[in-house]
């Protein structure tokens, strides 16, 4: 069929299944935009901010595992964008970002909002593309959804100068992908499977550590099976929370900076570390020369680059976990779990020992208390994103997380400002779920111009705000590290919260007692309108277990004992 | 520990023939910190292949990485970390007229090569050898006080 270039997008997104796509007008892209508006086959939600449009449709894709699309236009379109690309590249999502660019023949003039997109976003997008013509315009559209969701997904950029938007050509959509130089490995090698087996059988101490890999791979249900088959306790990495659930008793809890006692003391005791989609990323290892120094290493990874990269592997296996996993499970029957027990007992005891806990108060929220207790009201409908800091760390510790694409963060690159936009991604896909950003009084600013969005589109996320008045997680490190100089961390002048959520069309709550709390998210669960719910806590709380960066993950810094716990 | 010698090494890359390959590849030494002591690009003959010979160094460990992240690199077909192989560099050098010819000729003889250009006021030598000698050469050279010394880089294929 023939038709412009503007159009060819339209259908490519439509091809693909894409139901809401998030972005941004300007020149360079509004040929696009003309057929977005003749077009029904997607939603368009128009954030106010491009940052935010990446984010949106970052949470769509993590939520769904479905590839999201975001579009923008040149220059500073363009951009604004890079943070969310940036954001997706480190954790792995895949997406696909359209871009205007100035037309074909001012490219390299510095023309009007030119700028080069391929070039600023090489180093943080899986791949990207600079059309060229409109013939090539099918092929790579298709071949962007594919490199997105395909092998270790990431996001990719498709850079379409204006005037090949406007050309009319020829459309047919290829059913199928054949570049020859990327052929990702799905299956892992069998010999390398079965000694890897092999020690998992001979092990005494054997521990799983469980990365995002297994939620991208969608591998918890076998990963799960793995567990239980075995008997073989593990630990979960920030990316990998929900993938056992909470109340699996196999399960220690999280491991690294901000990990549980048990959780770093049996990642420093095994024997065996059976590595799933983990990355042995330095804020999980701490000092690497005492990281599980006595184990040997079995890495399971699609991305062969990350095994071997920091630490020395003992059985390395490339491939998708699902496809390991699930040739893994037969050859375990008959294994035997009583071999693991006198190690699953000291981990029991190291977890009574120091358990999870805070010190609750009756005078002022913790912030901890606040997270639990969303949990035993909302729980399992709910959806919890977050933003970067001290909250986001409680959440991670004390959110009770049943299934895998639960929870919601930037892990790798640590995004203030992602948790607002990436719940609207999250709440347009599943809208019936109750969707919380766990958030601070710091990075909820950074995209709080998202009210709006919300508002007209009728979103409904709530906005938990642990305000605690301060750049909370820079600030514990001052208190720590830099003799309490509080150098630009106190945000002690505030909005009003309430004012500023309903100047743009939400609903604000100020929060300072336990009774407050349960009445406005019962309240915000009912009004089913976008909120900012600010709730006033504990100023110098903190997050612990804490490993001094750069210290041995046996070396950590224990919360108060807890009476009767 | 082995591990951590930093050693010279060659790995010749095939790629896709897109515009912007070379940066992708560039921009990946850059951004992760590896070296590049050389760089030769060209097209492989009736393909749309293109092959690139990098000259690095670095531990084992480094170039495992580096060999792992090219791979990585969509347009990447083929990276190869040449353990047995014919290495060559060519060097062309411009001397004054005024030095003896015959001594100039008989230099570049014994490194594969000989004048190729003779002007009124300068003379081109063109030589081509491993990159050790090519090293010799170019201190050997020094004696006929040249003008301009240009180096084309490793190519390297395997045995
Ligand atoms: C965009 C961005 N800028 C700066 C930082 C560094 N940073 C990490 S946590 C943090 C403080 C966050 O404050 P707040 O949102 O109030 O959360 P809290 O730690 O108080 O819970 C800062 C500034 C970051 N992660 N992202
Ligand atoms: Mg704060």
């Amino acid at each position: 069929m023939q038709m412009s270039g503007a159009q060819m997008v339209c259908e490519a997104i439509i091809a693909e299944g894409v139901k809401t796509v998030f972005g941004y007008p300007g020149g360079a892209i509004m040929h696009v935009y003309d057929e977005v508006y003749k077009q029904n086959g997607f939603e368009h939600i128009l954030n106010r901010h491009e940052q935010a449009s990446v984010h949106a449709a970052d949470g769509y894709a993590r939520a769904t595992g479905e590839v999201g699309v975001a579009m923008v236009t040149s220059g500073p379109g363009f951009t604004n964008a890079v943070t969310g690309l940036a954001t997706a590249y480190m954790d792995s999502i895949p997406l696909v970002v359209i871009s205007g660019q100035v037309p074909s023949q001012l490219i390299g003039t510095d023309g009007f909002q030119e700028i080069d997109a391929v070039g600023i976003s090489r180093p943080c997008t899986k791949h990207n593309f600079l059309v060229r013509s409109l013939e090539e315009l099918p092929r790579l559209l298709k071949e962007a959804f594919y490199i997105a969701r395909s092998g270790r997904p990431g996001p990719v950029l498709i850079d379409i100068p204006k005037d090949i938007t406007v050309d009319i050509g020829e459309f047919i959509y290829p059913d199928s992908v054949d570049i020859p130089t990327y052929k990702p490995t799905y299956k892992g090698n069998k010999r390398q499977i079965e000694k890897a087996v092999e020690a998992m059988k001979a092990a005494k101490k054997p521990l799983l550590y469980i990365g995002g890999g297994v939620v991208l791979s969608n591998a918890s249900d076998l990963v799960r099976e793995l567990a239980e088959k075995t008997q073989i306790p593990a630990v979960e990495t920030l990316m990998a929370r929900g993938v056992l659930g909470a109340k699996n008793p196999l399960l220690l809890g999280m491991l690294g900076m901000h990990g549980n006692y048990a959780s770093n003391m049996a990642m420093s005791e095994t024997d065996l570390v059976i590595s799933l989609g983990a990355r042995f990323d330095d804020r999980v290892t701490g000092k690497l020369s005492e990281f599980a120094k006595y184990a040997d290493i079995i890495h399971v990874d699609i991305d062969a680059a990350n095994i071997g990269k920091l630490v020395d592997v003992d059985y390395p296996i490339v491939g998708d976990i699902t496809e390991v996993v699930e040739a893994m499970l037969p050859q375990l029957d008959g294994i035997d779990t009583d071999r693991f027990e006198a190690w699953r007992n000291i981990l029991k005891r190291y977890d009574e020992l120091h358990p999870q806990s805070f010190v609750d108060s009756d005078e002022v929220i913790k912030p901890q208390w606040a997270i639990e207790r969303i949990g035993e009201l909302v729980g399992e409908n709910a959806i919890i994103t977050s933003d970067v800091g001290q909250h986001q760390m409680w959440a991670a510790q004390h959110f009770p997380f049943d299934r895998p694409r639960q929870w919601i963060n930037s892990g790798g690159l640590g995004t203030m400002g992602f948790g607002f936009p990436a719940a609207l991604g999250v709440k347009k896909a599943f809208p019936e779920k109750t969707v919380i950003n766990i958030t601070g009084d710091g990075s909820i600013l950074m995209n709080m111009q998202e009210l709006v969005t919300a508002a007209e589109y009728k979103i409904p996320v709530i906005n938990l705000i642990l305000n605690n008045h301060f750049l909370g997680m820079v600030r514990q490190w001052q208190t720590f590290f830099y003799e309490k100089r509080y150098s630009e961390t106190d945000l002690s002048f505030q909005p009003n919260w309430k004012a500023l959520a309903e100047a743009c069309g939400g609903i604000g709550y100020d929060v300072t007692t336990k009774e407050e709390f349960d009445a406005a998210i019962k309240d915000a669960i009912e009004q089913d309108k976008v909120c900012f719910m600010n709730v006033i806590v504990n100023r110098f709380e903190d997050v612990l277990p804490m490993v001094p960066s750069g210290g041995a993950l046996f070396n950590m810094m224990l919360p108060q004992k807890v009476e009767g716990k | 520990m082995k591990n951590s010698i930093n050693e010279r090494r060659v790995i010749s890359v095939i790629v896709l023939n897109e515009s912007s390959v070379l940066a992708r590849i560039t921009a990946l030494f850059a951004g992760r910190g590896y070296n590049i002591e050389s760089l030769t690009v060209a097209p492989i003959p009736d393909s749309d292949m293109s092959h690139i010979t990098i000259a690095t160094n670095g531990s084992a460990k480094v170039m495992e990485q580096i060999t792992k992240q090219l791979h990585k690199l969509i347009p990447v077909y083929k990276v190869i970390e040449h353990e047995e192989m014919v290495e060559k560099e060519m060097v062309l050098a411009k001397f004054p007229i005024t030095e003896h010819l015959s001594d100039v000729g008989a230099l570049c003889a014994a490194y594969n090569g000989g004048i190729v250009n003779v002007g009124k006021e300068m003379i081109i030598a063109m030589v081509a050898d491993e990159p050790k000698r090519i090293k010799h050469f170019i201190e050997a050279a020094q004696r006929y006080n040249p003008y301009e010394i240009v180096r084309g880089g490793v190519v390297a294929i395997e045995r």
